[in-house]
């Protein structure tokens, strides 16, 4: 998009350079605090390349999956009306959101020894299927990562003006026309990214590749990290370890960015979709089967996860309504953070030809290995206030950069799309500052800014992230005191607790997602 | 009316909170679970607070590994004047840090299974890991080490390298069979469903169907008796006997309430704390309260042989055990 750079005005300037210095206060920073008390990295060992070559396999499996997998789903969901469409769109993105723990229980409810898939295997004669192995982290990462894909990837077909398709139909084009000259374009923009987000995501999965890996075969590099700090307390191999896991990061989101070839669509009136090249009733059936099976296989274990924590709901002990009070805070604290944090990052990389640094900056925070930042940041704090005062704004902080990626993720194609549509319109208008924001930029960009906004805050609900060494008693969230429920034997307030958590999530996310796509039309 | 009740609540509440702002304050480090409301914390706290003329405040870092991980981090600097919930298998590296301080003599009689020597650490409750099992469903409990392994029981267990009890099971597998230990776990290979990085995970696990066996303590199924009257949970004895967890506390040496601390210490061995223990925290008390334990622990089994490596050679044998452990599940 070199021919559309525009000069960044000064306040963009500063704020996308202020977001991208918070991301490597939150990312780099407390990494090498990690390094300098421990004196330095040490050479790692072979077990540690057999976790980062185990690492490296299952991601890949897990990002191809999940993306080649997303791509007929999104394109069904893109091209179909059907009653109930909105709540299955919201519903798919739970997965997602589950702290780890739970969504396991789920999908092992589903797909484990004594899970409802093998009861029926065995029904019909045939021996019940292990899932453990990588066959396991891979089908548990798909069904983490699918629905994120699929979010992603239905935002580019919904951001393809409706004229090109109105167009496509005149010119009597098929749907294999239309894959060519409309969806391919689009894929060839967004394909890269949504790929190196599912990647880095299942790079750093632990608890997940642990338990449903079988066993030690299944070492992760974040657990070999794990090991070092808690079992050998030797910080110089935790932090060549998350060293190695951050390069990984940076170089993988620099290739995202460079094999990305932004599609040139132009820009439409907004008018609603009627797409006439999906109909006949075999292409009915088939996106119906597209759309059916995988929301089968989301939705069971979800159903599972609800089905077992209903009876706990009602009689959960009060500190964790309290922690829940405190999660809804801390969620829509850093979503407001991460919208402020990301916007002006997403207009900058769309304003400017060469920001790939910047865009790779972004997507650091994937990478980084929770233990770590957690324990840079109790290094770099404690000299300066207590530990348990600092709880809720580090959480908020760590949770609005953790949830940074995905906002530009969602936000940077739209803006690249914003940009070359209306950015010479709007500067021979000298339309700048405060009233372009007002006029243009969060109008068009509405939309995205809504989804980016219910992810993050689904996504700080949930996440248990590095609060673990400075929270209190008095400051859990939500997250932290189902683990304790689970700590203490009360799986059942724990099930109940879980349930509690994914409705609260869901709820942000369709709220605020709603408020974004209330112009749709659709 | 509904202002003038809280504003009475607050000032209530500020008189009540004023003597204790000027009293000394005792910090004590310790883990989540012993702070939450179903836990320990809450009791003891009432009970330390009522004549001792100071602020307890419990300071939680998730595990016995966090906690220890976070004292080293913080080094002499620490705010902790007494850490709680250590245990056995951590002690060493604690003692080599050169942070505590020797514990005060007690006149208590501990009530565990060996005779408690150790000058730093003060034990304050202890139990027995064991394989727990649902009775309705298991037929045929084994005995042995070996005979799990001969049989197609599934079980599920903890990572040693990022879990208390994984490295537990670890241990007592390496204190029964020493240089036959590989040997076992090769047999027991085909045995484990899967791996988990913590109990919780595993315990979750066995509950809901996916093992018929799982790594815990022979006090788990007390839990199910007295808090929901669940007699289906058993633990499997083992002829080999059955490996020891001690939990214990000690006194830092930068601590600048020495004596709090070690009243606070003092007081962990007495009935108001330890008859705490067995209903909150489901762990044997290091010291048996008068009233003796509470009904249903009688049901437990009762290992006859205790093993426990002394904490230097826990240190020694944990490497090579945990390479042959990675070998023999890796297969």
């Amino acid at each position: 998009m070199a021919d559309g750079a525009q000069p960044l005005g000064t306040w963009l300037r500063l704020a996308a350079g202020g977001a991208a210095a918070l991301v490597a206060a939150l990312t780099v920073v407390p990494l090498g605090a990690v390094l300098a008390r421990a004196g330095g990295v040490v050479m790692l060992g072979p077990a540690d390349w057999a976790a980062v070559r185990f690492t490296l396999l299952q991601s890949t499996l897990s990002a191809a999956i999940s993306l080649a997998l997303a791509i007929p789903v999104a394109r069904a969901l893109a091209r179909r009306q059907f009653p109930g469409r909105g709540l299955l769109i919201t519903l798919l993105g739970a997965p997602f959101i589950l702290p780890v723990v739970v969504a396991v229980m789920g999908i092992l409810a589903i797909f484990g020894r004594g899970g409802l898939f093998n009861d029926g295997v065995a029904a019909l004669g045939y021996g019940r299927i292990s899932i453990y192995g990588l066959g396991g982290v891979v089908l548990a990462h798909v069904f983490f990562n699918l629905p994120l894909a699929v979010r992603l990837l239905l935002q580019g077909w919904l951001a393809i003006p409706a004229e090109r398709f109105r167009l496509a139909a005149a010119l009597g084009f098929g749907p294999a026309e239309v894959a060519r000259h409309l969806e391919r374009p689009m894929l060839k923009a967004l394909a890269p990214g949504i790929f190196a987000t599912v990647f880095l995501l299942c790079l750093t999965s632990f608890a997940t590749a642990l338990i449903l890996g079988g066993g030690p075969r299944a070492t992760t590099v974040e657990l070999a990290i794990y090991q070092a700090f808690r079992f050998d307390f030797d910080l110089a191999r935790a932090a060549a370890l998350a060293s190695l896991q951050l390069a990984l990061c940076a170089v993988t989101a620099l290739a995202a960015a460079r094999f990305a070839v932004p599609a040139a669509f132009g820009t439409g009136l907004d008018r609603p979709f009627a797409r006439w090249d999906a109909q006949g009733s075999a292409r009915r059936w088939l996106d119906a089967g597209l759309i059916g099976i995988p929301a089968l296989f989301l939705l069971a274990p979800l159903a599972a996860v609800v089905l077992s924590g209903m009876p706990g709901l009602v009689s959960l002990p009060a500190p964790v309504w309290k922690a829940a009070g405190r999660s809804a805070l801390v969620a829509a604290t850093s979503t407001g953070l991460t919208l402020a944090l990301a916007l002006p990052m997403a207009l900058a990389v769309a304003r400017s030809g060469r920001a790939r640094t910047l865009e790779a900056a972004g997507m650091l925070p994937l990478a980084t290995s929770a233990l770590v930042t957690g324990t840079g940041l109790f290094l770099i704090l404690r000299p300066l206030a207590s530990p348990a005062a600092l709880a809720l704004p580090v959480t908020v902080a760590v949770n609005a950069v953790m949830a940074l990626p995905f906002a530009l993720r969602s936000l940077t194609p739209p803006a690249r799309d914003l940009e070359a549509g209306y950015g010479r319109l709007a500067q021979s208008l000298g339309l700048t500052g405060l009233a372009r924001l007002r006029l243009l930029t969060l109008p068009r960009l509405r939309r995205p800014l809504g989804f980016a906004a219910g992810l993050t805050a689904a996504l700080s609900m949930g996440d248990l992230g590095v609060i673990a060494l400075f929270a209190d008693s008095d400051r859990a969230t939500l997250p932290l005191e189902l683990y304790r429920l689970m700590g203490a034997y009360r799986m059942e307030d724990a099930a109940g607790a879980a349930v509690l958590l994914l409705a609260l999530s869901l709820a942000a996310f369709w709220l605020l997602d709603r408020g974004g796509r209330a112009d749709a039309g659709t | 009316m509904r202002t003038t009740q809280v504003s009475t609540l607050i000032v209530a509440g500020s008189l009540a909170a004023a003597p204790a702002a000027a009293a000394p304050v005792l910090t004590v480090y310790t883990y989540d679970s012993f702070v939450a409301e179903w836990g320990p914390g809450p009791a003891v706290e009432l009970a330390f607070e009522a004549d001792c003329g100071c602020d307890l405040q419990f300071v939680a870092t998730g595990d016995g590994a966090a906690l220890l991980a976070r004292l080293l981090l913080e080094g002499a600097a620490t705010d902790a004047d007494v850490v709680l919930g250590l245990d056995t298998s951590l002690t060493a590296r604690a003692a080599a840090s050169d942070l505590f301080a020797p514990r005060p003599a007690t006149a208590a009689s501990f009530a565990l299974p060996l005779e408690w020597t150790d000058p730093t650490f003060l034990p304050y409750d202890w139990g027995w890991f064991a394989f727990v099992y649902d009775k309705t469903l298991v037929d045929t409990v084994p005995a042995d080490f070996e005979a799990l392994a001969a049989s197609d029981l599934k079980i599920v267990i903890e990572d040693p390298r990022s879990s208390t009890p994984g490295l537990g099971l670890l241990l007592w597998v390496k204190r029964a069979y020493g240089d036959r230990a590989a040997e076992i776990w090769q047999g027991l290979a085909d045995n484990i469903v899967t791996v988990t990085p913590g109990w919780s995970e595993a315990y979750g696990l066995f509950l809901e169907g996916e093992a018929d066996m799982v790594l815990s303590y022979t006090t788990s199924p007390a839990y199910h008796l007295i808090a929901e009257g669940d007699d289906t949970k058993a633990a499997a004895p083992f002829a080999e006997g059955h490996y020891l967890q001690v939990e214990v506390a000690a006194k830092l040496k930068s601590t600048r309430n020495s004596e709090l601390a070690d009243r606070f210490l003092n007081f962990m061995t007495t009935e108001a704390f330890q008859s705490v223990i067995p209903g909150t925290n489901w762990m044997y008390p290091a010291v048996t309260p008068a009233d003796g334990l509470p009904k249903g622990f009688e049901t437990l089994i009762q290992p006859e042989k205790t093993l426990l490596f002394p904490p230097e050679e826990a240190v020694s044998v944990r490497d090579p055990a945990l390479a042959e452990w990675q070998t023999a599940l890796s297969r």
